[in-house]
């Protein structure tokens, strides 16, 4: 004891991460992730979008307009010149007219150079409430001339701008994967914990039902289901009730995770020590099992959120989940289901451009929380 | 002496390592895990490269094969491998330097395994669970030579049988996980010296065993290389490992080499300061503490305070529901045993002996299958630990508390060393924040931990500091017994001593009586008054730790003190090694 043990000189100098707690940990190895922090950003974009939907997209994404059927999307550009050769900044679009072929009946678009609509941010458009709550009538890119429109991801079949519905459908498909998942993260929670704290015979019982339910086919059972919603429910109370379907067959995987973690800190010496230190069940549980845990959960729970998505929209493109006048991805991408709109309208598919963006970036975002869940297991010289 | 069949005379050069660098690229710049490292290999010699853990010895010897695994790198120097004149080269000599080659390329995995062969530690993770023993030593034949299966079959079969694994016949065709860890560093061995390398290295080939079955590996290389040529790189940290097989020494610290040359020398006459510090922690070892007994004059042993009546423990026995019954595995079989107040208890035995169980049960982690836990508290009352329910218990576990072996998986990394240390206090609830953070104050000081320590988290502590908190924590509620399991078997030898001097320290200051659960006859001899010895689940032997290591009464106590290596070369071979068997026991 009264010999100091020399110190390596290699050793790089005390860094500030000695001091620094599990979770700046966790952060410092999550930065280091460039495709995971990409994930995050869209992430973040993505669930702004949907927050400020009303806000953000320039038109009532269910106002229909009969001249702009099947309009196709226009390039905004943002320098105007005159006639002289001088130039503005003024964001503008070039108009289309409709033509309709005399012997075929058949109508398309032509450009018309002469005509220019011009847009302008944070102009008055259509009137909205935000969130319910708000009037409002300013949107952030709108056109100056409210009787124009402008389509910068086409329109469908009854001349409603794609934009703007993709936008409403971010709402509606982002917050359907993170309330159905908090939904199962509840049930997986309860039963994982139980499963894998107590073992014996109720481990044995729930893990029967979790092969159970994991052995069922989703599909069919999705379908049976919200094909058994009664019709006249509001869409809202729908909206619900496809979420609780959702989660009732995704709650197993973390009631999966949940249980391995536990089984796996209860053999860990730390929480013997905290049994001996005199804790209570209780205590050894919340102060000293699930901080170790809750970083596993909170990337297992940002993998589970795309598997929603992808169930959403799938179970909406059967047409079987949500219906309109909701908005979703899964809805949108309904109205493309024919090949006339392969043909004819491939802006329809936009919806789901922003799926698979989505699906991604979460899927990035949770595969790099995942490593970085645990910063000791890494290399850290 | 060595038979060197070719030159008698000179020493052989075969493997030179010339100002060898290798850098760990991070982010905070290189680190250099090995410093300009210059060794030479002779022929028929084996080289022991010693170091403490972080030394750097395995990174340099991974290096001259270049698997050395990123972002580490080799960075400068030569290793030079001479190749002289045999029957087997062809009659012409060549030197090749390893570290030109391309480490994928096919030269060097021609040299890999052929000219250079290795033996790594963890004989349980480096054999093929899927393959048979035969067709993976067979492999590394028929990889380097172009010989037929048969041909290679029966050429493992004579390898099998010179690396002593009875029955070779049936041996080839078994799975690793059939075989013990003794089995399976011999097939590693068999493995390695398949194509008669030059050149071996072994990298803590014994470490993962216990110590008698460590002897018979040390015998079995060291006859191997007597019998053929074959240069050793042998790296330990394990003195007393050095002491009975090294012909030459390399001292590695802090990825340097401080000093090299032949055994006697440097075991008589260290140079370098951190060789003499090295070697006096393992001769100190060795001994009884005078500490101890000094103290045991002014503080005499009292009374047992715990008392262990025909403990017995099975793991997994069940009645199935078809009145099938399950025996289960006995890890403890009536153990009788009994730890007086103020004296520290040894218990030792190799892995699966059960001494960690038996330590468990007397604490009551574990159930007791049955018998009786005699716990006398400081009011003099004697209650039976064994029937307690968990709540109950709160009591006596704040009077007996345990210090961890692993010092990285008994500290949570979630909380602040104060967080830790403080929590035994919290949950007891006596004392309020101000009092219990003063408190915690006081137990860093008293273990030797600076007061900064408080704030910080465990992963900024080395492996002897961590365990250093351990004990902190240990000692919080004021116990009376401390069970230390293995607590300090992941530490360096030199941190050892230290620590075993701060739970004397602590003994003398609070009171305590200890149980010094090791499979370490020196750490044990040090530290105990008494010593327990346990052989698969019963404790066959039981006395002072003086009486029993000098006059051993039963067969295995015996074969154990034989076979644990003096750091001594004086007396390499004149110990008589005693073999236990349980069979040879019975007829």
């Amino acid at each position: 004891m009264t010999t100091k043990s020399e110190i390596d000189p290699r050793a790089l100098e005390q860094s500030p991460e000695d001091f620094a707690s599990q979770w700046r940990l966790i952060w410092l190895a999550f930065r280091r992730h460039k495709l995971a922090m990409t994930g995050a950003i869209i992430i973040l974009l993505l669930y702004v979008i949907g927050l400020f939907a009303e806000f953000l997209a320039p038109f009532d994404p269910n106002a229909t307009s009969s001249s702009d059927i099947f309009h196709p999307p226009q390039m905004i550009r943002f320098i105007d010149r005159d006639a002289e050769g001088g130039w503005s900044f003024s964001p503008h679009v070039i108009a289309m007219t409709m033509e309709r072929d005399s012997f075929t009946l058949e109508t398309s678009y032509a450009l018309d150079p002469d005509k220019k609509i011009y847009l302008d941010f944070f102009a008055k458009g259509d009137p909205y409430e935000l969130w319910g709550l708000f009037p409002m009538e300013r949107h952030l890119l709108t056109t100056e001339n409210p009787d124009e429109h402008f389509f910068l991801f086409g329109a469908d079949r009854l001349g409603r701008d794609m934009l703007s519905r993709t936008i409403f459908g971010t709402r509606v498909s982002m917050s359907i994967g993170l309330i159905g998942v908090s939904l199962s993260l509840v049930l997986g929670l309860i039963l994982g914990g139980i499963s894998g704290f107590y073992g014996g015979r109720v481990d044995m019982f729930i893990q029967r039902v979790v092969e159970l339910v994991i052995s069922l086919p989703t599909i069919p059972i999705w379908l049976g289901l919200s094909a058994a919603l009664p019709q006249d429910w509001s869409p809202l109370a729908r909206y619900f009730a496809i979420t609780v379907i959702l989660s009732l067959v995704a709650w197993t995987e973390l009631a999966r995770v949940v249980r391995g973690r536990f089984l796996a800190l209860r053999t860990e010496d730390f929480v013997t020590a905290a049994r001996l230190d005199g804790g209570s069940r209780k205590r050894v549980i919340f102060r000293h099992m699930m901080p170790s845990m809750v970083s596993h959960i909170i990337a297992s729970v940002t993998l589970a959120i795309p598997v929603m998505i992808i169930a959403e929209t799938s179970l909406s493109f059967l047409g079987l989940g949500l219906t309109p006048p909701i908005i979703s991805w899964g809805v949108l991408l309904k109205e493309a289901q024919n090949i006339r709109s392969i043909s004819e309208a491939p802006w329809l598919f936009v919806p789901g451009g922003a799926v698979v963006i989505a699906v991604l970036a979460l899927n990035f975002l949770g595969d790099g929380l995942r490593d970085a869940a645990d910063p000791y297991s890494q290399d850290n010289h | 002496m060595k038979q060197t069949a070719m030159k008698p005379d000179a020493e052989t050069t075969v493997l030179e390592l010339k100002n060898l660098t290798t850098e760990f690229i991070t982010k905070k710049g290189a680190f250099r895990a090995v410093d300009d490292v210059s060794l030479e290999l002779h022929a028929g010699k084996t080289l022991c490269v010693v170091g403490e853990s972080g030394s750097g010895k395995s990174v340099m010897s991974r290096s001259i094969l270049q698997i050395v695994d990123p972002p580490g790198q080799v960075t400068g120097g030569e290793a030079l491998l001479h190749r002289h004149r045999t029957a087997r080269t062809g009659g012409f000599e060549e030197t090749i330097d390893l570290l030109q080659l391309d480490p994928k390329s096919k030269a060097i995995r021609n040299l890999r395994g052929r000219d250079i062969a290795m033996i790594f530690q963890e004989p349980m993770s480096s054999l093929s669970p899927v393959h048979r023993i035969g067709d993976q030593v067979g492999e590394a034949i028929r990889l380097h030579e172009a010989v037929s299966k048969k041909e290679a079959r029966e050429r493992t079969l004579e390898l099998l049988r010179k690396v002593e694994i009875p029955d070779p016949g049936k041996a080839i065709d078994q799975f690793p996980f059939e075989f013990s860890g003794g089995m399976r560093q011999r097939a590693m061995i068999a493995m390695a010296l398949s194509c008669n390398p030059t050149v071996l290295i072994a990298d803590e080939p014994t470490t993962a065993l216990d110590v008698t079955i460590q002897a018979e590996i040390l015998d079995l290389i060291r006859s191997i290389q007597d019998e053929s040529d074959m240069a050793v790189m042998f790296i330990t940290h394990d003195m007393g490992v050095v002491a009975e097989i090294a012909d030459e020494i390399a001292v590695m610290r802090f990825g340097k080499v401080v000093e090299t040359g032949d055994v006697y020398e440097i075991f008589e006459n260290p140079q370098h300061h951190y060789t003499q510090r090295l070697l006096n922690s393992v001769r100190e070892l060795d001994h009884p503490s005078e500490r101890r007994l000094a103290m045991r004059e002014t503080r005499p042993v009292g009374a047992p305070i715990l008392v262990s009546d025909k403990v017995s423990k099975v793991f997994g026995a069940s009645k199935k529901w078809w009145g099938k019954e399950n025996r289960g595995l006995t890890a403890v079989n009536e153990a009788k045993l009994e730890l007086r107040k103020g004296e520290n208890l040894g218990i030792v035995g190799e892995s699966g002996s059960g001494k960690t169980t038996l330590g468990r049960c007397l604490q009551r982690v574990h159930e007791v299958t049955d018998g009786r836990i005699l716990y006398t508290n400081d009011t003099g009352q004697e209650r039976d630990l064994a029937s307690l329910t968990e709540d109950q218990l709160a009591q006596p576990w704040r009077d007996i508390r345990t210090v961890f072996q692993d010092p990285f998986s008994s500290l949570n990394p979630r909380m602040t060393i104060g967080q830790i240390i403080a929590e035994p206090l919290i949950v007891e609830g006596k004392l309020t924040g101000p009092q219990i953070r003063d408190r915690v104050h006081e137990l860093l000081e008293l273990v030797g931990l600076p007061v900064t320590a408080y704030m910080r988290y465990p992963h900024a502590f080395s492996g002897g500091q961590r365990q250093r908190v351990s004990i902190a924590r240990a000692i919080a509620p004021n116990p009376r017994i401390i069970i230390a399991d293995e607590a300090t078997s992941a530490l360096d030898v030199s941190l050892r001593t230290q620590i075993l001097d701060l739970l004397l320290d602590l003994q003398e200051r609070l009171d305590l009586s200890f149980i010094l659960i090791s499979h370490d006859i020196a750490v044990i001899r040090y530290f105990c008054d008494r010593i327990a010895v346990m052989y698969r689940g019963q404790i066959v032997e039981t006395g002072d730790t003086e009486t029993v290591c000098q006059n051993p009464q039963h067969a295995y106590t015996q074969s154990l003190l034989s076979a644990v290596p003096v750091a001594d070369p004086r007396v390499r071979g004149q110990k008589q090694r005693v073999r236990y068997s349980e069979s040879s026991q019975r007829t």
